[in-house]
Parts: C-alpha cells; sequence; structure tokens
C-alpha cells in the first residue's frame, strides 16, 4: 500500500510515474491529457481549526446521546403504550400509537448512531486518499505450469484415464444415486388423475346462495342483480371447503331469454337465470366483475372480459375459453338444482384438459 | 305499540308510506284513494310531490329519460327503478349527468333533499321499485362488522376493493371508491344496482348483511377509521407500497448515501 | 507470527490484553495475515458505489426480523375461527397462518412493527439490488474479472424475487392467495407435467392444506440459506477484486484510490447500516405495508380488484395481462400458450441482462482486465441497451398495473393493455436510439469542453462590438478525466480472400460478431475523443485569452 499526500514515506512524484506506465498512456507525457496524479490532499476546517474540530466531536456525541435517550423512549413506550391504542398524528390520521412510538424511537436511535459514526468520520478521522496496487488476477506463467503439471501429476497417479471400468462405473453410480432424492419428492402430492375435471356439482344439488345459506329460488334472482352460490351440502367448516369452492363456486345472473345470443345458453338456463364458473379459465381468479348494463364479466386479475350474453365466450384478455355453464332448472319445491356437473373442467387450462 | 309510534313521529315516516303507496299500481292507487282521512291527507300530499316532481322532472330530466320516465337513446327507461334509485342518483349528484361518457361520476348534488323527494316520488309513481330505506334499514351502528367483512369480500371486493377504494372496469368504467359514502346511498346502490353495477336485492342479500356491510366499510374507510399500521397509502395495494418505497425508501437511502460518500467541506475554497 | 508474539512475551513486558486476545485468536486462526491485507484495504468513495450496501443492509434487517417473526408465526393451514382483538375479524373463519399473523399485528407488542421493518426492508432490499445492478452495468463494472460476481448478483436479484413471493404468501391472506393462485394457474399450462407439478408442490388439489408450511421452509431456510452463500461469495471477491472506480487523475486501471476500512471506511460502512436501518424504521412507524387485516383471509372465491404481486414481480404480472388468450387444442391435449409463453419470457427477460457481460465481451472481443468505471455516455451501445431493458421492464410494470393507471389517469384499461401490447415491442426499440443519441450528444459536449473549455458565462464585448462568452480552459485533472476512457475499434472479419485470391472460411458466427462490433465501435456509435494534436492546433490559435 503507498500513501499520497504528506506522508513521509512515498514522495508525491512517484506514485503517478508509477500510474502512468500502466495506463497505457494517451500520449507521451508531455500530452496536455497526461494524468496529473493524485490531487494534494487539501485540509478540513476541522484538520486546521481545533474549535471546528471539537464542534464535530460534541455534533457526534450528541448524536449518540440522542440515540441513548431514543432507546429509553423505545423501552417505555413499550412499557407504556397499550397495544390498543391510537393517536391521531397530523396529516396521517389516527394510527397505531405503540408501532408510531415503537418505530421512530427504534428508527432515532439507529439513526442517530449512524448519523453519528459518519460525521465522525467525515469530519475528525483523516481523510487523506490513499492508493492501493491492484495485481492481475489470473496467475503468472509459472504458477500456471505447477499447477497444470501437478494436476496432471495427480490424474495420472489416480489412473483414472487407464482405467476406463472405473471411470464408466463410477460415474454411473454417481449419476444415479440423485435419483433417490427425487424418488423421495414423489409423495409430495398424488396425482393428478381425473381430480380437476370433477365439481360437487352434480344432479339435483341446490344451489345454496353464499350470503344467507339458504337455498334459492328463481324469483329470487332478478335482472340486473349478481347472486353467488355453491353446491348444497357444502358447509365453511367442511375439512375440504377451500378445495371444494375453489372449483365450484357460481355466479348466478338473470338476463332477457331473448337477449341471450348462445343457443346453448340458453337452454341450460333457467327463464334466463344463467349459472357460470366463477372461476376464471385464465389462472383461476374469480372473475365477477358482473357489468349488468353490458353483461359482460371481468376479471380483476388479469383483465379478461367474458361476455354472459354469449355463452361467456371471451371478448378480452388473457383467458383461452370461456367459462363452463352449469345446467340448471327448478326442482318440485321450487328450488334451483343443477342438472348436473359442469361438463368441462372448471379453471384453468392445463395439458390434459380436453379442447 | 310504542316502537311504532315512535316511527310515526320519524320526520321521514309519512315519507315512508307515501312510497309504500307509490309502489302500488295507479290501479292499487286508486283503490287507496278513497281510504280514510288521515290516509286521504297522505294521498293528497303525495299526489302534490308527484306533480311537484314532475315538474322538476320535465325541466331537469326528461331531455335523456322522454317526457313520461319512459327513456330514451340518451337515458334509460325510469319506470320501475323505484325512489331508491332517484334517491342514489340525484343524492350523489350523479344525476342529472352533464356529459355522455364511459360512465356517470359522482359530484355535488344539485337539488335538494325535498326536491330530490319529490322526484323520487315522481318516479315511483311511474312504476314500483326499490324503495328508498329508512334509516333503521341502513343504519350501521350496532351491525356485525366481521359479517360485513365476509360479504363485502364476496360481494364486493372484486370490484370495489378490500376496503372499497374502487377499482377499475372494462372500457374506462371504473368501481367508484366507498370512502365516507352515506350508508344510505351504499344501500341503495345495493338495492338498485346503478349504472353497471349490479343489483343485490333483499332476497339474495337481506337487509341485516347490507348494514353489516355499511358498518365494515364505515370501521375500514372513513375519516375517521383507524390505520394500525401507520398511514395507509390510498389501501390500493403492492402498486403503491411499491412506489413509495422505491421513490420514499430508497430515495430518502440514495440521499443518505450521498451525503456519507460526499466530500467534507475543506478549510480553503478552492 | 506464533514466534514473534512469544518473543514479544519473553521480552519480559506484558502485551496489553487486547494485543494477547489477539495474540491468541491468530495462533489458531492467522487473522494477522488476514488483517495484513484487508484492515487498511482502500474502498473509493462515490454514493453509488453504496447501492450494493443499501442491499447488504436491507437483507441483514430482513434476516434480524424474520427471526423475530419466526418465534411468533404459525406455518399451519388449519382452520380456525379468530377470536383475537382485531374486531372486523371476529369470529371469521382463517388459517392459523393468518390467525398468527393478525396476533403478531395486534397482540404482539412491537409485532406489528417488525412485521413492517421486514416487508419494507424486503421491497427496499428488491430495489436496491435492481438499482446497484443498473449502477454496475452502467459503469461496465461487470467487465472481466467481474463477470462472475455479476452473475452472483443476478442470482441474488432474482431468489431475492422468489423469496419475497413466498415470503408474502405466508400469512394466507387473500392477496396472496390470488397470487398464490395464479402461480398454481400458470403450473398448470406447463405442457406434459403441469398437473403433476401443482399436484407435488400443492400436496394435492389447489389449495390444499400444505402450501403455507412448504413456503415457509423455502422462505426461511432454503432460499436465504443460498443466498446468504451467494452474498457472501459475492462480497469476497469484491474485496478481492477490490472496487472499481472512476477515472480522475491519480486513478488508473493499476491502483485503487479511496480510504482506509480501517478507520474510515468502517465507520461510513457501519454507520450506514444503522442510517439505513434507522430511515426503514421510521418508515414502518408511519407507513402501513401489507395490510392483511384489511385483506381479509384467503379464500379461493373471494378476490379483489387491484390483485397485484409485490413490485418487483410486477413485470411477469405485466407479461401475463398484456398476453392475448391463446390455446392450441391437439390430440385431445391443451396448449396454454396464453399462460405458458409469459412463463417462458419472464426467466427471458431476466436472461437478457444476466447474459448482456458475456456477449458484450464476445462482440469486443476486450480480453482486458477493467477497473476504471466507464461513464455510461462513453459507452453508448451500452448504455442504450440498458435504458431499453428498463424501458422493457417498465412497460411490463405498467402493465401490471394497468388497472391503477386506468383508474388513476381515467383511461380504458382496455386502451392501457392495447397499448402496452405494442409499447412492449416498440418502447426498447425507440428508447435504444435515443439514448444512444443522447450519449453521443454528451461525447460530443466533452469534446468541446475539452478543446474549447468551459463556458464560463462571462460575456465580453469584442472592440467591434461583438458579444462572446469567455471558455475557460479545463485544468489538467479535467482533461485527463475527460480524456482517459478507452475508444475501441470494430472488429474485422478481414478480407473475404486472402492473398492468393482463395476463398477464405468466415464463420457465420464471426460475421455477426464483426457487424455487432461495428454496432458498438462504429462511426454511427462513438464520437472520437479528441487529440492532443487537436488540443495543441486550437489552444495555440486562439490562445491569446
Amino acid at each position: 500500500m503507498s500513501e499520497t499526500g504528506s506522508h513521509e514515506n512515498v514522495s508525491d512524484e512517484k506514485l503517478p510515474k508509477e500510474q502512468e506506465n500502466g495506463h497505457g498512456a494517451v500520449a507521451g507525457t508531455d500530452s496536455p491529457f497526461a494524468d496529473p496524479g493524485l490531487p494534494p490532499h487539501e485540509p478540513r476546517i476541522q484538520d486546521v481549526d481545533e474549535r471546528a474540530a471539537k464542534r464535530s466531536e460534541r455534533v457526534v456525541a450528541m448524536l449518540f446521546v440522542v440515540s441513548m435517550l431514543a432507546t429509553l423512549g423505545f423501552i417505555a413506550s413499550f412499557v407504556v403504550v397499550p397495544v390498543d391504542k391510537f393517536v391521531y398524528i397530523w396529516p396521517i390520521g389516527k394510527i397505531g400509537a405503540l408501532n408510531f412510538a415503537l418505530g421512530t424511537t427504534l428508527g432515532v436511535a439507529l439513526f442517530c448512531i449512524g448519523a453519528g459514526a459518519v460525521h465522525w468520520a467525515r469530519t475528525l478521522m483523516s481523510d487523506h486518499e490513499l492508493a492501493d496496487d491492484r495485481h492481475p488476477v489470473a496467475a503468472d506463467q509459472e504458477t500456471r505450469t505447477k499447477v497444470m503439471d501437478d494436476f496432471r501429476e495427480g490424474a495420472k497417479e489416480s489412473a483414472l484415464g487407464r482405467r476406463p471400468l472405473i471411470r464408466r462405473t463410477m460415474f454411473g453410480a454417481l449419476s444415479l444415486v440423485p435419483l433417490s432424492g427425487v424418488v423421495l419428492l414423489r409423495d409430495l402430492g398424488p396425482l393428478p388423475e381425473d381430480k380437476l375435471e370433477h365439481t360437487l356439482w352434480s344432479k339435483g344439488k341446490l344451489l345454496v346462495n353464499e350470503n344467507t345459506q339458504e337455498p334459492l329460488r328463481p324469483e329470487d334472482i332478478s335482472v340486473g342483480s349478481l347472486t353467488f352460490a355453491m353446491p348444497e351440502g357444502l358447509e365453511e367448516h367442511d375439512e375440504e371447503f377451500q378445495r371444494e369452492i375453489a372449483k365450484a363456486a357460481l355466479m348466478l345472473v338473470r338476463l332477457e331469454p331473448e337477449d341471450i345470443k348462445d343457443k346453448r345458453e340458453l337452454d341450460w338456463s333457467h327463464e334466463g337465470i344463467v349459472a357460470y364458473s366463477k372461476i376464471c379459465t385464465h389462472v383461476g381468479c374469480p372473475v365477477s366483475l358482473y357489468e349488468q348494463q353490458t353483461h359482460h364479466v371481468l376479471c380483476p386479475c388479469h383483465q379478461s372480459t367474458f361476455d354472459l350474453s354469449d355463452g361467456a365466450r371471451v371478448i378480452f384478455g388473457p383467458a383461452g375459453h370461456a367459462l363452463p355453464q352449469l345446467k340448471i332448472s327448478v326442482n318440485n319445491d321450487g328450488f334451483l338444482e343443477a342438472q348436473g356437473d359442469f361438463e368441462e373442467p372448471v379453471g384453468p387450462a392445463y395439458w390434459e384438459r380436453r379442447a | 305499540m310504542k316502537k311504532l309510534s315512535a316511527r310515526r313521529r320519524h320526520p321521514l315516516a309519512a315519507l315512508v308510506v307515501l312510497l309504500f303507496a307509490l309502489a302500488a299500481t295507479g290501479g292499487l292507487y286508486a283503490a287507496f284513494a278513497p281510504a280514510g282521512e288521515a290516509k286521504a291527507d297522505q294521498a293528497s300530499s303525495q299526489s302534490l310531490a308527484i306533480e311537484e316532481g314532475k315538474k322538476l322532472y320535465d325541466v331537469g330530466c326528461s331531455s335523456c329519460h322522454g317526457t313520461g320516465g319512459q327513456g330514451s337513446s340518451d337515458g334509460p327507461s325510469l319506470v320501475g327503478v323505484g325512489s331508491a334509485a332517484v334517491d342514489f342518483q340525484v343524492g350523489t349528484g350523479r344525476m342529472p349527468a352533464q356529459q355522455p361518457g364511459a360512465q356517470v361520476p359522482e359530484k355535488k348534488k344539485i337539488y335538494s333533499e325535498d326536491e330530490i323527494n319529490q322526484l323520487a316520488a315522481y318516479v315511483a309513481s311511474l312504476g314500483s321499485g326499490p324503495i328508498k330505506p329508512t334509516k333503521s334499514q341502513y343504519d350501521p351502528s350496532g351491525a356485525d362488522i366481521a359479517n360485513g367483512g365476509q360479504l363485502f369480500r364476496t360481494n364486493c371486493a372484486q370490484c370495489h376493493n378490500f376496503t372499497g377504494e374502487g377499482g377499475a372496469l372494462t372500457h374506462g368504467k371504473y368501481a367508484p371508491g366507498l370512502g365516507d359514502v352515506d350508508p344510505k346511498h351504499v344501500y341503495e346502490a345495493m338495492q338498485t344496482g346503478p349504472q353497471n353495477m349490479p343489483s343485490f336485492p333483499d332476497k339474495v342479500m337481506p337487509e341485516q348483511d347490507k348494514r353489516d356491510i355499511a358498518a365494515y366499510l364505515k370501521t375500514v374507510n372513513s375519516k375517521d377509521a383507524e390505520n394500525p399500521g401507520g398511514y395507509k397509502l390510498g389501501g390500493l395495494g403492492p402498486v403503491v407500497e411499491g412506489l413509495f418505497a422505491w421513490i420514499f425508501g430508497l430515495g430518502a437511502l440514495i440521499i443518505v448515501a450521498i451525503w456519507v460518500a460526499a466530500r467534507t467541506a475543506k478549510a480553503k475554497k478552492s | 507470527m506464533s514466534t514473534a508474539s512469544s518473543e514479544s512475551t519473553a521480552a519480559g513486558r506484558k502485551a496489553p490484553a487486547g494485543e494477547r486476545v489477539a495474540d491468541w485468536a491468530d495462533g489458531r486462526l492467522g487473522i494477522y495475515s488476514l488483517a495484513k491485507a484487508n484492515m487498511r484495504k482502500i474502498f473509493p468513495d462515490h454514493w453509488s458505489f453504496m447501492l450494493g450496501e443499501v442491499a447488504l443492509y436491507s437483507f441483514i434487517i430482513i434476516i434480524l426480523t424474520g427471526v423475530y417473526l419466526t418465534l411468533f408465526f404459525h406455518p399451519s393451514m388449519n382452520e380456525v375461527e379468530y377470536h383475537g382483538s382485531y374486531v372486523p375479524m371476529q369470529g371469521v373463519r382463517m388459517s392459523e397462518a393468518f390467525a398468527s399473523t393478525l396476533d403478531i399485528s395486534f397482540d404482539v407488542r412491537g409485532g406489528l412493527l417488525v412485521r413492517q421493518i421486514h416487508h419494507w426492508a424486503a421491497l427496499i432490499f428488491l430495489g436496491a439490488m435492481f438499482v446497484h445492478m443498473m449502477r454496475v452495468f452502467f459503469t461496465g463494472a461487470f467487465r472481466k474479472p467481474r463477470e462472475i460476481n455479476w452473475l452472483f448478483g443476478f442470482l441474488l436479484f432474482v431468489l431475492g424475487m422468489f423469496t419475497g413471493f413466498t415470503g408474502y404468501s405466508l400469512p394466507d391472506d387473500l392477496l396472496s392467495g390470488t397470487g398464490v393462485r395464479f402461480m398454481e394457474g400458470a403450473m398448470l399450462s406447463v405442457p406434459i407435467v403441469g398437473t403433476y407439478l401443482s399436484m407435488f408442490l400443492f400436496g394435492g388439489e389447489f389449495p390444499g392444506h400444505d402450501f403455507v408450511a412448504r413456503f415457509f421452509s423455502v422462505h426461511v431456510l432454503l432460499l436465504p440459506g443460498i443466498m446468504l452463500g451467494l452474498l457472501v461469495a459475492h462480497l469476497i471477491l469484491v474485496f478481492y477484486h477490490k472496487h472499481t472506480q472512476f477515472a480522475g487523475p491519480g486513478r488508473t486501471n493499476k491502483n485503487v484510490v479511496g480510504m482506509p476500512l480501517l478507520p474510515v471506511y468502517m465507520a461510513k460502512a457501519g454507520g450506514f447500516f444503522f442510517l439505513v436501518f434507522g430511515v426503514i424504521s421510521v418508515i414502518a412507524a408511519t407507513f402501513t405495508v401489507n395490510p392483511i387485516w384489511a385483506l381479509g383471509p384467503y379464500r379461493p372465491d373471494q378476490v379483489s380488484t387491484n390483485a397485484q404481486p409485490d413490485w418487483y414481480m410486477g413485470f411477469s404480472e405485466g407479461l401475463i395481462r398484456i398476453m392475448p388468450g391463446w390455446e392450441i387444442h391437439l390430440w385431445g391435449h391443451t396448449l396454454v400458450l396464453g399462460v405458458f409463453i409469459p412463463l417462458m419470457v419472464f426467466p427471458m427477460v431476466l436472461a437478457a441482462i444476466a447474459v448482456y457481460p458475456f456477449i458484450e465481451s464476445w462482440v469486443t472481443g476486450d480480453k482486458r482486465e477493467h477497473h476504471i468505471a466507464d461513464r455510461p455516455r462513453n459507452a453508448p451501445t451500452r448504455t442504450a441497451f440498458g435504458a431499453a431493458w428498463i424501458a422493457w421492464y417498465t412497460v411490463m410494470l405498467i402493465g401490471g398495473g394497468n388497472d391503477l393507471v386506468a383508474t388513476h389517469f381515467d383511461l380504458s384499461i382496455n386502451s392501457i393493455t392495447w397499448f402496452v401490447r405494442i409499447a412492449f415491442f416498440v418502447v426498447p426499440v425507440i428508447v435504444f436510439f435515443a439514448t444512444r443519441r443522447i450519449c453521443l450528444g454528451l461525447q460530443r459536449r466533452d469534446k468541446d469542453k475539452v478543446l474549447h473549455g468551459r463556458e464560463s458565462g462571462i460575456i465580453k464585448r469584442l472592440p467591434h462590438g461583438e458579444f462572446i462568452e469567455v471558455h475557460e480552459q479545463l485544468s489538467q485533472e479535467q482533461l485527463h478525466t475527460l480524456t482517459s476512457h478507452d475508444q475501441n475499434k470494430p472488429y474485422e472479419v478481414g478480407p473475404e480472400t486472402d492473398e492468393n485470391g482463395v476463398q477464405r472460411k468466415v464463420g457465420r458466427s464471426n460475421k455477426l460478431r464483426a457487424r455487432l462490433s461495428k454496432g458498438y465501435y462504429g462511426e454511427q456509435a462513438q464520437i472520437p475523443k479528441p487529440t492532443a494534436e487537436e488540443y495543441r492546433e486550437i489552444t495555440s490559435g486562439h490562445g491569446h485569452h
């Protein structure tokens, strides 16, 4: 390590010259663009004025003291401020008092330590710029030759090249052994089989209103309204509620039958009430941003838009196919019921899904 | 009994009865007319309201909705939308609309409360529809906030965001923010389904559920809502959080870094 | 060294306690040779060299707060009914993961603060890595010998993204659950094995009962473990290579000029840790992040608008939002291109910037070590590429936030989506050429400054009435700084035929390389820097003022 400036060991002139020859200098040393070398060190106010240095010292100490006080404040807030207290802070509003007190005191305590240390370094520690030499990362030729020779020697002694039987069986064994790890992952989950193709819906299952948990009647569903339904028998505290609702969630809207453009949709509806899967065919978000005037339903996640008056076909966005429709009718007691499961898998498309 | 008499003295009581009456078809209305004296009184004040309402309507609404509320190419039919719809649309300033666009925005309302009631009475007389709610129907005090939250997430959050900050719909339409919206208007919107919003009639979302939702909204999104974690940055989720982290978080740290790395003032100005 | 220390004790004078401890440790760990090389190691001072430190410190903060959070968090998807102190969730069914996150937020004193520090620090960590990476990129600090370290840094960024994703998914709230659902949909789109991947990750059908626990071990153990290893390697290499520096008087490719580790850099860097921690604490005290209590527990049939991932995943969100819904049906199978293409473009976006150093070194054929950081203007093609990449990334971020752009700028979400679809292809190209032109303009200005001096702002009236601005000659320091960068010649394939007229085989890759190299160093891509002769000619010409 070498040093410039007023350091006693190194002369000022020595360093730049050293650097020049390594730099592939622009032109000769008389070039107007030649490297003039490190500029001489200029003292700071604190270097020449002891009173300024004292002031800096006091600022640093004050910052450290503020930090100490803030830590005490942190402990005090922890003890004193109840966890459920709120405080009005302008202009933020009513916010959690403990979170605010703890965070600000901790922040101040930490910040002041940092500010003190940096101010100390900036004003009181030496600001002489030093230069350190770099050395090429690559080894010199001699080292390289030595390493290569050593390697050849070692490789030769191992006889790996001469005994292919050992070599091949060893690579074979090493490449097979990780398979055990892969096999162990098998029980992470079951095989897909046809799990994604079925939902809880089946013939005769009533459509239960998600809000009231009551079975729905056709007259409950008026034009322009939006209703969410799930299959009868599914309860929120069921073990597999989440899994089932993820596939069975349904949205119901009533259209004027003459507004329905798709023949199958009309056939599967009841008095204009159509039941569609709520699960987007793109990646499975619940689509339900229903615009009752346009009969479009938008997915909030990626903006796939489906036209509920036309077989829920995709009219915008990244979804690849229409929302599956559930065939519904009314049972003898006047309740809406499913006429079977969805005819195609609900939710996102996947490799095994038949078109 | 006590309850009923208390309600009878409610300032809106007359109006409620009136609107109930209006909800009936013209034939039923005719059947009411020859009833007792009190009712006759109400009926006359009601017909007065309808008359006044019609005058207001002809001036302010008929150019788009047609002279008889039958609708035109510029505005939908108002037959059967009910007094709740009028109270919502006019009470939030959406109607009368200023200009055609993707959606009619909320603005300062231009009719007085009385005028709105007269308009509502007139429109309700055109055909039965959802009736403007009484305070007891929408008053959120004492309602189940947690249930309201669940209902909100099932029925409303998809358009209006987790805590009702609003969100985008197709082609420039949007679900408005619900911060500090009068519970009455929240109730009426669910009841009537204004513009592209679907309705949530009492049969699929009972009155109590609507009150729960209003209570939830009041708790999480009003000017005196409590924010445990500090300023909520609009409640719009990770996009705003990310912007904040970049601009203010990283920004502050870069400013600090500039200070740390900067040269200290020299004794001699060069 | 141990002999030296035994000698000093043998001399009878007892060394101070600190020295004796150091001697003891040196005898076992060899710390003196380590300290000899590193204690007074030089680090150059520049604020942009501290961006990596912001990342490092926020990572440490994340680890500290993360350990605290594991003490209270239950990584379990068992369903419970909530009866804690947050009223709007009373009696709501939720997973234990969500319930324990509510407890951390409302019942553990300071738990909310730590959660918010953890999350804000994570957002800032990724942001700091991003800007650090860009600093390294635009100054060419990835060149030999630092290519490997560039890759380490890049891997840290990518792993950071996934650590973040698995982390914010842990509370099992409605927002993150929607994100996990998206991930499941994306996995399903993978041809042939998609359904298997999904079943194995979720332990059956989505959402199952396992993913929180599995994400937990990935989030707190697997990914941070790898990141810690990479981070240590990254720092060792920074020490080993020594930091780059900007050109300037006395700063050459063979030295490093700055402040020594002990004491200045130690105080500054150590202090900076506290500054970063302090700033993040104050942010966490005053600004909410990821208020899961407002989002509610996850249910696959519920959703909210404004469903976005944290910012660092935002560009992938943009990709998926702007993609048209292509699906191909073949032989009873479905190829879900609408999801699978974005899923494949996602790593390609990242790879584009990751492999750039190798492409540049191939095109330029530069095998030298570089320790002087380039000014971005002096490498116009690289700068243009980087700016184009950032523009590309930003376009995708806009796509990912299209619904908020729509509501806040009164625009149609459909128009924004179409804008982003087109901008995805067009904007990077425009930005590339615009940036290169700007760089060339700046190079011209530098040349002007070198040859004609700095505009002093002093207006002088000449005797014949003409007004001129006095130009002030630059100092030798400034002249050197502005002219010390390298300017390469484009790589030439050479003549197609050799001296005997025989057709020479020129590989296609060589031709490509020559073309790219011309793009880099051709006349259109750099302004020849002033020569000493030009300078002398001009300065002697009107040296009268």
